[in-house]
């Protein structure tokens, strides 16, 4: 989507924040909320909460990481290396004569092309896990809401980001108000 | 989540199981197996010989699928969990199946001579190693061992089976700790007995050869066909009133992640042991693959690495595929066959003199055994209701979050 399509209806009235947040005080409070707001056709939305739900990322729409194929790919190119590596060496550059084995003798070439294809997706997978949630991070403006430290205790919060296209400093707030949601805040950039 | 669905929900499942097409699928499997048997039979007149290692792969198939459910049954008690729960009706009914296999143990005493080297009296005079074995590889005492197993295996599934049922009758949650404590000695009883089990019934087919990961490589597999065949019957239970409320994708999603280890597990078991036979490569072990690989046998090898390893576990990857019921029984449905396959690769290559006129036999005994088995089953499946109702993890376990 361009940047052009949704130009923000009224750049100087509005102060440049992060977005709004919504403090909820049960876990069905804020997955039944996560329902609305993805219904509503919000796409810049998270969620925080003290312990993992898993209802809550498929509530928000969240379905597909792209993580899993990164992992495959890291298996599958760590399994070609790990092999390749042992046929070489065991064929072409060093061919020696081991119990009168064929040189090319790939039951000893299993384990460790399988150690190398745990070794290349569970690499893949931390390092994409990094890329893909952009930590480390040191700054977050969630954290300029001083109540969102009871997001690692007992509240559970939601935020939408400003520069989601359909995101509206008053309407947004009344929407989230509407929802069951405590108190609602707004959070600096 | 949703107490008052959850309460008629409840109650549809208070009565012993009553699901539509269950009599006529007991009928059917019933008819399967007086057929077969017919079969069997004239298999048998035409070759007693050839018969009993047909006999022997049928009967060790559905030991499989049972002790496999019991395994499971054990290891659900101990780690609890809405994927065992839901499905924990089937795994008892599975496990009581236990005495129709004791009984179908009897034919395999007529054809010991035919089956065994060992018990053949003029072979072991003219094998020194054989009359070393012969104190434990002798016929009584086998049969002596074969029902200790039983007992073993028995017990546990009743105790544990007895439990369960007092729990339908009254809410006492002490009952679901008492079945836990059974449960952890019970698995270890279920794996002791299976490694002498696996001893007997198949590894002494060459009484000359020894695998010291036999055992837990015929657990392994146990436990593949048990799950093949609970995703299976899952699937069928869940086309049907009243589990169609109950079973989600969540409850497949999670068969299927334990399928998937169950696939990994049974490679690593059986890589092992041919990683270190080969390895080593001595004349009296490695002889266990040595025909097991050459000419036609080698194809079935390749077959079993393909079919029974990598297709399972690359399909399994998939997370769509675990979540969606009917693929996942594709899946289920082929390792069923692959384990049927791996069995006739264990036993066939094992005898000197083979007739392929006779190889029909092989697919006869455990569709057979399976229409009786599977009667068996249902019937046993009927008995009882068809979720444990009183259970106090229940509501969660059915609970439907979408």
């Amino acid at each position: 989507m361009s940047a052009q399509a949704h130009p923000p209806s009224h750049p100087h009235s509005q102060p440049l924040i992060h977005g709004l947040m919504a403090e909820f005080n049960s876990a069905d409070d804020l997955i039944a909320a996560a329902h609305q707001i993805h219904d509503a056709g919000f796409k810049r939305v998270d969620a925080y909460t003290p312990y993992p739900i898993e209802e809550l990322s498929e509530a928000l729409g969240h379905h597909r990481s792209k993580l899993p194929a990164i992992v495959l790919t890291g298996g599958i190119l760590g399994a070609l290396g790990g092999y390749g590596l042992q046929f070489w060496a065991a064929t072409i550059a060093y061919p020696m004569n081991i119990g009168g084995r064929p040189f090319h003798s790939w039951p000893a070439f299993i384990v460790p092309t399988f150690e190398c294809t745990i070794l290349a997706a569970a690499l893949f997978a931390v390092l994409g896990m990094f890329a893909l949630n952009g930590l480390p991070h040191p700054y977050h403006p969630v954290f300029n809401v001083p109540r969102f430290a009871l997001a690692s205790r007992d509240r559970y919060f939601l935020v939408i980001e400003a520069r989601d296209p359909k995101f509206d400093r008053q309407d947004t707030e009344r929407f989230l108000t509407g929802l069951k949601a405590s108190e609602v805040f707004e959070v600096e950039r | 989540m949703n107490r008052e669905t959850m309460g008629s929900d409840a109650a549809a499942f208070a009565a012993p199981a009553d699901v539509a097409g269950i009599d006529r699928l007991q009928r059917l499997a019933l008819i399967a197996g007086g057929a077969g048997a017919v079969v069997c039979l004239a298999g048998l007149l035409l070759s007693p010989h050839y018969f009993f290692r047909a006999y022997l792969v049928g009967w060790v198939f559905w030991m499989g699928v049972t002790l496999g459910c019991l395994a499971i049954s054990l290891l659900h008690h101990m780690t609890r969990g809405a994927w065992g729960l839901v499905i924990r009706r089937v795994l008892e009914a599975a496990s009581r199946t236990l005495p129709l296999l004791l009984v179908l143990a009897l034919p395999l005493a007529f054809g010991m001579k035919d089956l065994y080297e060992w018990a053949r009296p003029e072979a072991v005079r003219a094998d020194v190693l054989l009359q070393a074995k012969a104190p434990y590889l002798n016929v009584p005492f086998f049969f002596l061992r074969l029902v200790i197993y039983f007992l073993i295996w028995g017990g546990f599934a009743y105790a544990v089976g007895r439990l369960s049922l007092r729990q339908d009758r009254q809410p006492d949650p002490g009952l679901t700790r008492k079945m836990q404590l059974i449960a952890g000695p019970g698995l270890a009883a279920y794996c002791l007995a299976v490694t002498f089990a696996s001893v007997d019934w198949l590894m002494s087919l060459q009484p000359r050869w020894f695998s010291t990961i036999y055992g837990v490589y015929l657990m392994g597999s146990q436990g593949l066909a048990a799950l093949a065949f609970l995703i299976t019957f899952a699937l069928w239970l869940s086309r049907r009133e009243p589990m169609s409320q109950v079973l989600q994708p969540r409850h497949f999603h999670d068969w299927g992640k334990l399928f998937f280890a169950f696939v990994m597990l049974w490679a690593y078991f059986s890589f092992s042991q041919f990683l270190i036979i080969w390895a080593g490569n001595l004349p009296e072990e490695i002889s266990f693959y040595w025909v097991r690989m050459q000419g036609r046998w080698g194809l079935v090898f390749l077959a079993i690495a393909l079919f029974h390893f990598l297709l399972p576990f690359l399909l399994l990857l998939s997370r769509d595929l675990k979540r969606n019921a009917r693929r996942l029984v594709i899946v289920a449905v082929l390792m069923l066959v692959m384990r049927w396959v791996e069995l006739v690769w264990q036993v066939e290559p094992a005898f000197a003199d083979h007739h392929r006129g006779f190889y029909w036999l092989y697919l006869v005994t455990p569709l057979t055994l399976g229409g009786f088995w599977l009667a068996w089953f249902l019937r046993e499946l009927k008995k009882r209701p068809l979720l444990p109702i009183n259970d106090p993890y229940l509501p969660e376990a059915i609970a439907h979050h979408e």
